[in-house]
């Protein structure tokens, strides 16, 4: 224990920070998706530390292995004929760290403010079945609208980032 | 400061850092990566409060996590397409430079 944080949650909670910061602060747009590969690791270990295991694995399976690679892969794609010599910060940038800054110490402050001072609770017994049984028995429904919204936005995605020569042709080809 | 207060003071600063990231970055990819951080310190605060809530066997704040994470993951998906057809047209990626949406 230092200063009442146990160890584990100390070194998970600033290797998230550090990697989010870094992803804030990196000129090289590479190096900000790798650090935002951290981030996300990092914030798997805080839900494995919390008891939930199955969203951390689906953090890790969905976030590192699919998101990230599609962040690296855009950057790749989109780097190639730019200019690569340019301000990485907006001119309003001062502005936007204020209302960033504001928006933390209101949030911290609420959450020390307003929490009672002891809530301590057993770790909760959650096995995968019962997360099965429940997303297949009260939560059908919007497991069904989650899936119908997936194939909608990544088909989507598809034809939105299809070269629209091809798109037109595909379309004008059988009239 | 209570275990749930811990977890909470860390997503508020990881999403006051998507935050910065977001208003301040000029690559619209980085302003995506920043939405993504955003996305996730709501998602860990739904956890938090799953783990220390009054039912937790009730799994609700954990389903909504995870419908989270689903809607997240087609989001980034849309906007980073979205990305490379406006640079496909315009050869930049600089949100400064973005100023009409015609194509």
């Amino acid at each position: 224990m230092i200063f009442g944080f146990s160890i584990l949650f100390l070194l998970t909670a600033v290797v998230t920070v550090a990697g989010a910061l870094a992803a804030a602060l990196l000129k090289n747009l590479v190096h900000c998706a790798l650090s935002l590969t951290v981030t996300f690791a990092g914030l798997a270990l805080l839900y494995l530390e919390l008891g939930a295991q199955f969203i951390g694995f689906a953090q890790i399976l969905v976030y590192i292995g699919a998101v990230a690679i599609l962040v690296v892969f855009a950057i790749l794609l989109t780097r190639g004929a730019g200019v690569p010599e340019y301000r990485g910060y907006s001119s309003s940038w001062f502005f936007g760290l204020v209302i960033a800054a504001a928006t933390f110490a209101l949030l911290a402050w609420a959450v020390v403010k307003s929490l009672p001072a002891s809530l301590v609770s057993a770790t909760p017994a959650v096995s995968v079945q019962s997360i099965g049984t429940a997303l297949m028995s009260s939560y059908v429904l919007p497991l069904e609208i989650v899936a119908v919204l997936l194939t909608v936005a990544l088909i989507g995605a598809v034809i939105v980032a299809m070269p629209e020569g091809k798109a037109s042709s595909e379309k004008g080809g059988p009239q | 400061m209570t275990p749930l207060a811990e977890f909470l003071v860390v997503a508020a600063l990881v999403f006051a850092i998507g935050l910065a990231i977001a208003l301040t970055r000029r690559n619209a990819i980085l302003v995506l990566i920043g939405i993504e951080l955003m996305l996730n310190a709501a998602n860990l605060n739904l956890i938090a409060f799953w783990r220390f809530g009054p039912h937790p066997e009730a799994l609700t704040g954990m389903m909504f996590a995870l419908f989270s994470i689903a809607v997240a993951a087609a989001e980034a998906a849309v906007g980073l397409g979205l990305v490379i057809a406006y640079h496909r047209h315009t050869k930049t990626t600089d949100l400064d430079a973005m100023t009409r949406m015609r194509g």
